[in-house]
């Protein structure tokens, strides 16, 4: 009888983990540190990739739409799928979308972004990727949703997918 | 191409002979067909050939970048080295499943060759057990994490390896680490086939310890070069950072350190037989919980491989089988004989050895409390903590001082029953003697806190008491070699903590900066182009108080494939001390972060381990 209930106790246990742990690997499936939400981006200038001006990205930012950076790279093939969305984002009047062009070839920035096509409102330069790393970035592409403060509003590291898409509608539409 | 196809093909056969010798097993087992060992040997050895054949055309497919292959096109690069390309290999997760797979089927195979002198029926429950892991690995490669798919259209060039990853000590890491899992997959079949087959006695002892050795040794070796790794690579400054993957490599040490220990008295007492089970039962567990872990993507570390919940979920699945399963055998088999209480005299070889299991679970406790409760936590409450090095070392370092007294006391006492007269008292008077030294020892580098200064002393214990044994005694060399490493491991950690100094701060080039009684000197930045980084170099000169000059020279590596900023510190060992210096760029303009860092006794760390791997390994050598 001892036995029993001991059996009883140790396999409920097992199975109240394993549906801890079950529960655990979906709750943690797209993790973004809490750390860069709500914080600040530092204020910074860069190149314009056409015309070789200095502009200041507080300059850019526009009280009435919502501001997109997209840290994205000719050489960088996740950037070319996540390309059409872009293009899509590009076409709703709220939505102010600049590119910031990491490490990069000029020339080659101004073939990628002929054969697929400019969905930025500006494109910037960060030739050594210090802008990016700076924003917290780990690599290319990402994207920064940030208000008329500069404050993240969310970040999406890597690729931007359809349910990215519909989630930055959501965002600007709230 | 052809290769992808012909790896991929022999991996399902790999499946189908796993699950067909299962059948065939139990059909022998039940008597329906006669047993003929032939039979058993060719099976056997054609599964090993199938992985074979599919781990070398992985390694092909890497060495030629065939980017038809995703697992190629995503890990790999054209320029990168060979060496790297081969070791990219089993950076991935792709590939280093099919490595695990691979180590498994060798694994059986040895263990087969190795146990023909035990009964027949343990041999092949004990191949019935391992089949059954072997199973789970090929349907969690072929289903969820296949090496061999292809992707189209064909792309020119590959995403490259992790920079990181590019790193000779990591390169063998991970195989090492494997070993020793999968080590332990054998001991856990055999005990659980022991257990069927009534079969534990110390004849069973006799020949599993050797297995438990061998397991023992590469997971100790595994979790060194990973920690070697993390100080020479990350640049962190540190050898070990409780981290969560880090732990979890960890705590199956603790578990099969206890079982090697406890193996012993199975062997020579017959005693402890359930106990021992238990052991090699959690010890397996223990290493497929940290397979999970790492690769469910539920810890964020360097380690974590692709988020992908699917796997989570396998893993998961199969690890709670597998428990189950091995619970299920346990109460069902567990005969009146085994958990027969036997009188343990309490000075005794025997209750030393239970003494240490006691530490080595408390251990186990702490690290695993340290390393779940967050992941539980957040479950429950959505709430993110993070625990760290201060919750490990104000539970461990109190426990860690009566362990090394008793390390230092145990092996001297005699087997069943020591008489209390015969303890050896002079060791008294040396442990008093050493009081003495460490406290005016303390007094001169200011030491304050007095665990310290008691975990020197115990520490210092257990090394004079097992060079004494090493040099008087002789009876047990292997061990002693091991506890005299452990004691240094311990010393070296603690020295290196309390005597670390540090240095952080900006500099800019040509600056000076006194530290301590030395001189920091940035004298200039330089950059290379390398073959796939480009590389820059900065030049530091240290000087000490009597005009010694020591040239460091840090590195910031920028890779182009794929685009990460790795930092390269430079490490100047010597016999006493290591000086780590590693700096990155802060912004445009010429100022740098530059951090130095003084840590004494740091190469002792990595030489006391490998002492105590030495121990093993010349215990192993006397088994045979």
């Amino acid at each position: 009888m001892k036995k029993n209930f001991f059996y009883f106790i140790l396999i409920s246990l097992i199975i109240f983990v394993f549906v801890l742990l079950y529960t655990a690997v979906f709750k943690s499936k797209s993790y973004i540190p809490a750390t860069t939400i709500n914080k600040k981006i530092k204020e910074f200038s860069a190149k314009d990739l056409f015309t070789d001006n200095e502009i200041e990205i507080k300059d850019l930012i526009h009280d009435k739409k919502i501001t997109i950076i997209n840290i994205w790279s000719s050489w960088c093939a996740p950037c070319r799928n996540e390309h059409i969305y872009l293009m899509k984002l590009s076409q709703d009047s709220k939505i102010n979308l600049i590119g910031l062009n990491y490490k990069d070839d000029r020339s080659k920035a101004e073939v990628f972004i002929q054969e697929l096509g400019n969905p930025f409102f500006k494109i910037l330069e960060d030739p050594d990727g210090i802008i990016s790393i700076d924003m917290g970035a780990y690599g290319v592409p990402e994207t920064y949703i940030i208000d008329d403060k500069l404050n993240i509003i969310r970040k999406f590291i890597g690729e931007l997918t359809f349910s990215n898409y519909e989630e930055i509608i959501d965002i600007i539409n709230k | 191409m052809l290769i992808t196809q012909i790896g991929n093909y022999s991996l399902i056969l790999g499946l189908f002979l796993s699950i067909f010798f299962i059948f065939y097993l139990i059909l022998i087992l039940y008597g329906f067909i006669k047993i003929k060992l032939n039979n058993i040997y060719s099976i056997l050895f054609i599964q090993l050939f199938s992985v074979l054949i599919s781990f070398f055309s992985l390694i092909y497919s890497f060495v030629i970048s065939n980017f038809t292959n995703e697992t190629v096109y995503n890990n790999s690069h054209t320029t990168k080295p060979l060496f790297y390309k081969i070791s990219g290999t089993w950076g991935n997760h792709e590939g280093s499943l099919l490595l695990w797979l691979l180590v498994l089927t060798l694994f059986i195979f040895l263990f087969f060759i190795d146990s023909k002198k035990q009964p027949k029926i343990y041999r092949l429950y004990t191949l019935v057990f391992q089949q059954i892991i072997i199973l789970g690995f090929f349907l969690f490669v072929l289903f969820t994490s296949n090496p061999f798919s292809y992707i189209f259209p064909v792309p020119l060039e590959g995403l490259g390896l992790n920079p990181i990853l590019q790193d000779p000590a990591l390169a063998i890491h991970p195989p090492i680490l494997y070993l020793g899992y999968v080590g332990s997959s054998i001991i856990f079949s055999a005990s659980l086939s022991a257990l069927v087959s009534k079969h534990i006695n110390n004849f069973w002892a006799q020949h599993i310890k050797k297995w438990i050795f061998i397991s023992w040794i590469f997971l100790t070796l595994g979790i060194m070069l990973g920690s070697i790794w993390a100080y020479y690579e990350l640049g962190w400054g540190g050898f070990w950072f409780w981290d969560p993957v880090e732990n979890v490599s960890l705590m199956p040490w603790f578990c099969l350190t206890a079982l090697l220990h406890s193996i012993l008295v199975l062997e020579k007492r017959s005693e402890l037989k359930s106990w021992t089970i238990i052991l090699s039962i959690t010890t397996f567990s223990l290493s497929m919980s940290g397979t999970f872990l790492v690769r469910s993507g539920i810890l964020n570390s360097v380690h974590t491989f692709a988020n992908d919940p699917g796997r989570g979920v396998f893993i998961l699945t199969f690890l709670f089988i597998l428990i189950l399963i091995s619970i299920l055998i346990f109460f069902f088999f567990q005969t009146e004989e085994n958990v027969r209480e036997n009188k343990i005299y309490w000075l005794s070889r025997e209750t030393s050895i239970l003494v240490n299991n006691w530490f080595m679970i408390f251990f186990l406790a702490v690290v695993f409390i340290g390393t779940t409760y967050p992941i539980f936590l957040e479950v429950l409450t959505s709430e993110k903590i993070s625990v760290g090095p201060p919750f490990y070392n104000k539970l461990l370092i109190p426990f860690l001082i009566p362990f090394l007294i008793f390390m230092a006391i145990g092996p001297n006492l005699k087997w069943i029953k020591n008489d209390f007269k015969k303890v050896n008292f002079y060791k008294f008077f040396v442990f008093i003697f050493l009081c003495f030294i460490t406290f005016i020892f303390a007094e001169k580098f200011k030491i304050k806190n007095l665990f310290t200064i008691i975990l020197i002393i115990s520490s210092l214990y257990l090394l004079i008491s097992s060079i004494g044994d090493l040099i008087f005694k002789r009876k047990n060399i292997s061990q002693n070699i091991s506890h005299f490493g452990f004691s240094i491991l311990i010393l070296s950690i603690v020295l290196n903590g309390i005597l670390s100094k540090e240095f952080s701060g900006n500099m800019k080039i040509g600056e000076e900066v006194k530290f301590y009684n030395e001189i920091i000197k940035f004298k200039k930045v330089e950059t290379f182009n390398r073959e796939n980084y480009k590389s820059v170099i900065a030049t530091f000169e240290i000087e000490n108080n009597k005009k010694k000059l020591i040239l460091l020279k840090p590195e910031l590596r920028i890779y182009n494939q794929p685009n990460i900023i790795t930092s390269e510190a430079d490490i100047k060992s010597s016999f006493y001390e290591d000086k780590f210096l590693v700096f990155s760029v802060l912004k445009k303009n010429n100022i740098f972060n530059v951090r130095y860092q003084v840590k004494p006794f740091m190469i002792w760390i990595w030489v006391s381990t490998l002492l105590i791997i030495f121990g093993g390994f010349v215990r192993l050598i006397k088994i045979k």
